[in-house]
C-alpha cells in the first residue's frame, strides 16, 4: 500500500467510524461526538496557523465568534435562512480574518501573539458593547424553527450529529488536500525556516495572510454550525478562554497532524467531563495530563503516533 | 424421540437465532428518539442540579448547593415526592453556557434526571435553555433573568421560584420616587445585566414622574471608577448602582472619597455585595444607603417563624452567615430561590401524579397550572402568584437602609408593584 493509500484509508477510515456511531452510540456520547466533532473543526483552522505555518495566535476566538455572531445576527435581526445565514457567518469570519493577518502579521513571535490577543479583546468588548443587538455577555437563543436547513431540523439529534460530521468531514479533507498541494509545502517551509522560504523566492507574508485566512474560514464556520447546530449566540464564545482551547486541543492531539485536533479535542472534552464527576478541581486534572502528555509524548497523541507506528501521518 | 428431540433442538436454535438476528436488526432500526426515552422506576427522584461550582458563580454556587440540600433533606424526612426520595444529582457547569449545555444533555441522556434545576447566572441559562427544551427535560431556574418570561426560552424552562429583574427594578421605583428623589443617575455594568438595570427602571421611574437625569455605564474591564464620578449631573437627587464583580468594593471605597459627608442619596442592588461582609474594609460609606434586597440577610425584628425555619435548616446565623464562620456571608437575597423551587418541583409533581419522565409534560402542565403559594415554611420570603403562561413567578421585594453597618428593611415593595403585562404564553406551544 502506497503512503497515499494509507493516508486515504486513515482519514476516510476516521469518517465511516464516526458515521457509523451515529447509529450505535448511547445518547449522551452520541450528542458529545457531535459536538466535539464542530469543535475539532475549530482546532482544525488553528492547526492551519499554528500546526502547518508555526503561527501562535492568542485570539483565535474572536473568528469562532465572528462566525458565530454572523450567522446568528443575521439570522435574529436580517431574518435569514439559516444557508446564507451560514454563508455569512463564514464570510464574517473570512473578513476579518484578512484584516486581522494584514495588521497583525506585521509582527511576529510574541508580539503576535499579543497583537492577536488584544485584537481578541477588541472584538470581546464590541459584542458587549453592541448589547442592543447581541445580548451582551447574556446572549440569546437561536429558535428552533430558525435552525431548518433545506426542510432537515438542525435540532434533531441524528441530522445535527450529521451535520457536524458533514463539516468536520469537509474540513478534514481539505486541510488534508491544503497541505498536500505547493501552497500547503509553503506553509511547512515557513514554519520550518521563514528567512530560508524568503531566501528561495516565496512571497512569505502573502502566504502567512493566506494560512490566517484559511484558518479563520474554518474556525468561523465552526463557530457559525456551532450556533446553528445548539442554538445559542453568547459573549463567552470570544472569551479568551476560547482561544487557549484550540491551543490546547491542538498541542494535544499533535500539532502539524490532521487527525490531531479532533484526538485532542476528544480526549480534551472526556476528560473534563469524567474529572468533573470526580471533583470541583477537574481544570487541575486536565493541567496535570497536559504536564504529563508534554513530559512524555511532546509531539501530541497523534505526534507520538507517527514517530512510532505511523511515520507517514500527514 | 432421540430424532424429534435433535429436531426440536435444531429448529429451536434456528429460531433463537432468527431471533437475535430480527432483535439486531429492529435495534439498528431503532429510530432515534427511542434512545432518549428510558423507563420508570420506583427509584428516588432524581433533580439534575446546574451548579456554579467553579468561574464567577462560585460564590452563588456554593450557597446554592447548601441551600438546595437543605430542603432536599427535609423534603425526605417528610416523605419525599410521591412516596419516593428525592436525590440531587450535581454537575458542575463552571458558570459557562457551553459547560451549562453539556451538563443538561448529561442529566437528561446519562444521568437519567428527572428535571434539571439550579442554575443563576442568565449566560448559563440562555445557553443551556434550548437543549433542555429539545430533550423535553423540564428546567427549573433560579436566575432572575428576564430571559423567561421575556419568551425568549421555551415550554420545559420554568423560574417559579425567584422574581425576574424586571419586576424587582419595577418595584423599586414608587419607593424611591417617593422617598429618596426624582432625579436619578444610574451608575451600571455596561453589558446585558446593567442594560436590563437601564431600560427597565428607566420606564418604571418616568412612570412615577420621576427622571433619569444621567447615565453612566462602566465598561466591564474597568478597576477604578474615580474618573467616571465628575459626569454625575449636580442636579441629581439619587445614585442608583448596580455594580458587580469584583470591583465592587473599590466603587463604593471611590464613591465615598469622592463625595465626603455631603452626597446624594444613595439606592443599590444587593447583587453587588451578595456574599460579601458589610463589615468589610471601605465600606463604612454605604451607611445610610438603601438597598434592593430578594430576601432580608439580617433577621429583622418581626421576622417570621418561616424565615427562622429557613435559616435553621441551612446553618445561617441572624447576619446572614454561615453558623460555623462568621466571615462564610451568604448570598441570601437570592438563594431562597431554590428552596422554594425545589418545593414547587415536590408540588408540581404531585400533582401531576408524576411517575418517570414520561410524565415530564404533565408536570410542566401541573406547574403552569399553580397560581398562589402561601407565605410558608415552603415558600419563606413571602407569598407568591406564578404566571403559567409566562412561566414567572412574583413576590414581595424588600428595601433596606444600612443602619449601623446593617441591612434594615424599611419598606416591603407588594407583589402588585412587581407585575408587568404578559410578554408571552408559552401554553401555545407543543410539549
Amino acid at each position: 500500500m502506497t503512503e497515499t493509500q494509507k493516508i486515504l484509508v486513515l482519514h476516510v477510515g476516521l469518517i465511516a467510524l464516526l458515521f457509523a456511531l451515529n447509529f450505535i452510540l448511547p445518547a449522551y456520547h452520541h450528542g458529545n461526538l457531535a459536538r466535539v466533532m464542530v469543535l475539532a473543526t475549530y482546532a482544525i483552522g488553528y492547526n492551519v496557523m499554528l500546526g502547518y505555518t508555526g503561527l501562535l495566535s492568542l485570539g483565535h476566538a474572536m473568528f469562532f465568534a465572528a462566525g458565530m455572531y454572523g450567522m446568528a445576527l443575521s439570522i435574529r435581526h436580517l431574518g435569514f435562512a439559516p444557508a446564507p445565514a451560514l454563508l455569512v457567518g463564514i464570510a464574517s469570519g473570512a473578513g476579518l480574518a484578512l484584516v486581522v493577518g494584514l495588521l497583525a502579521l506585521r509582527t511576529a513571535g510574541v508580539a503576535f501573539m499579543i497583537v492577536t490577543l488584544m485584537f481578541a479583546q477588541t472584538v470581546y468588548l464590541t459584542i458587549l458593547l453592541a448589547g442592543r443587538w447581541t445580548r451582551g455577555d447574556e446572549g440569546f437563543v437561536i429558535q428552533q424553527h430558525e435552525r431548518v436547513l433545506w426542510g432537515i431540523d438542525l435540532s434533531d439529534p441524528s441530522s445535527r450529529y450529521l451535520a457536524a460530521l458533514t463539516l468536520f468531514a469537509i474540513c478534514l479533507f481539505a486541510t488534508l488536500n491544503l497541505i498536500r498541494r505547493p501552497l500547503g509545502r509553503v506553509f511547512v517551509a515557513i514554519r520550518e525556516n521563514e528567512e530560508r522560504a524568503r531566501l528561495l523566492g516565496y512571497n512569505v507574508f502573502r502566504a502567512k495572510l493566506f494560512s490566517v485566512v484559511i484558518s479563520g474560514t474554518i474556525s468561523a464556520a465552526a463557530g457559525a454550525s456551532y450556533g446553528l447546530l445548539f442554538g445559542y449566540a453568547g459573549a463567552t464564545f470570544a472569551t479568551v478562554q476560547y482561544s487557549i482551547f484550540p491551543l490546547l486541543w491542538v498541542l494535544l492531539g499533535g500539532t502539524g497532524t490532521i487527525i490531531g485536533p479532533f484526538l485532542g479535542a476528544l480526549f480534551m472534552f472526556y476528560l473534563i467531563d469524567l474529572s468533573s464527576g470526580v471533583t470541583n478541581a477537574y481544570m487541575l486534572i486536565a493541567g496535570v495530563a497536559l504536564v504529563v502528555l508534554v513530559m512524555f509524548a511532546p509531539q501530541g497523541i497523534a505526534g507520538e503516533l507517527r514517530r512510532r507506528i505511523w511515520s507517514w501521518l500527514p | 424421540m432421540s430424532k424429534s428431540s435433535e429436531s426440536k433442538s435444531a429448529v429451536s436454535r434456528r429460531s433463537a437465532l432468527k431471533t437475535l438476528g430480527l432483535g439486531a436488526g429492529a435495534a439498528a432500526a431503532l429510530p432515534l428518539w427511542a434512545r432518549y426515552s428510558s423507563a420508570e422506576t420506583a427509584a428516588p427522584i432524581r433533580i439534575g442540579f446546574q451548579k456554579h461550582a467553579t468561574g464567577i458563580g462560585a460564590a452563588y454556587g456554593r450557597w446554592y448547593d447548601r441551600t438546595s440540600q437543605a430542603a432536599v433533606r427535609l423534603i425526605n424526612e417528610a416523605g419525599g415526592i410521591n412516596g419516593r426520595m428525592v436525590e440531587l444529582v450535581t454537575e458542575d457547569d463552571g458558570t459557562d453556557p457551553k459547560r451549562g449545555a453539556e451538563v443538561i444533555e448529561k442529566f437528561a441522556t446519562q444521568s437519567n434526571c428527572d428535571v434539571a434545576f439550579g442554575t443563576l447566572f442568565s449566560h448559563v441559562v440562555v445557553g443551556s435553555a434550548p437543549r433542555a427544551g429539545e430533550l423535553k427535560l423540564p428546567y427549573f431556574v433560579v436566575s432572575e433573568g428576564h430571559h423567561v418570561a421575556s419568551g425568549m426560552l421555551n415550554r420545559y424552562t420554568v423560574q417559579p421560584g425567584i422574581t425576574d429583574v424586571k419586576s424587582q427594578v419595577q418595584a423599586m421605583a414608587p419607593f424611591v420616587s417617593q422617598n429618596l428623589g426624582k432625579k436619578v443617575t444610574m451608575i451600571f455594568p455596561d453589558y446585558a445585566f446593567g442594560h436590563d438595570h437601564r431600560d427597565f427602571f428607566t420606564a418604571a421611574i418616568e412612570a412615577q414622574g420621576g427622571e433619569v437625569v444621567g447615565l453612566i455605564p462602566i465598561p466591564p474591564t474597568e478597576t477604578s471608577f474615580t474618573k467616571y464620578f465628575p459626569k454625575i449631573p449636580r442636579e441629581t437627587e439619587v445614585i442608583y448602582h448596580v455594580m458587580v464583580g469584583p470591583g465592587v468594593l473599590t466603587f463604593v471605597k471611590e464613591l465615598g472619597e469622592f463625595f465626603g459627608p455631603s452626597r446624594p442619596e444613595i439606592f443599590g442592588f444587593i447583587d453587588s455585595l451578595e456574599a460579601v461582609d458589610l463589615a468589610s474594609p471601605g465600606l463604612e460609606f454605604l451607611e445610610g444607603t438603601y438597598f434592593w434586597e430578594g430576601n432580608p440577610r439580617y433577621a429583622q425584628p418581626d421576622q417570621t417563624e418561616y424565615d427562622k425555619h429557613f435559616r435553621a435548616a441551612i446553618g445561617i446565623d441572624e447576619n446572614g452567615a454561615s453558623i460555623n464562620d462568621s466571615k462564610d456571608v451568604s448570598t441570601y437575597a437570592h438563594m431562597f430561590g431554590c428552596w422554594e423551587t425545589l418545593y414547587v418541583i415536590k408540588a408540581g409533581m404531585e400533582a401531576a401524579g408524576y411517575a418517570g419522565p414520561q410524565d415530564r409534560a404533565k408536570l410542566i402542565e401541573a406547574v403552569e397550572a399553580i397560581t398562589t403559594m402561601p407565605h410558608s415554611n415552603e415558600h419563606p420570603q413571602g407569598a407568591k402568584v406564578f404566571n403559567g403562561k409566562t412561566h414567572q413567578v412574583f413576590g414581595p421585594q424588600y428595601i433596606s437602609k444600612v443602619v449601623d453597618g446593617k441591612l434594615m428593611v424599611v419598606h416591603t415593595a407588594s407583589i402588585e408593584d412587581g407585575m408587568y403585562p404578559d410578554e408571552v404564553d408559552y401554553t401555545t406551544q407543543a410539549l
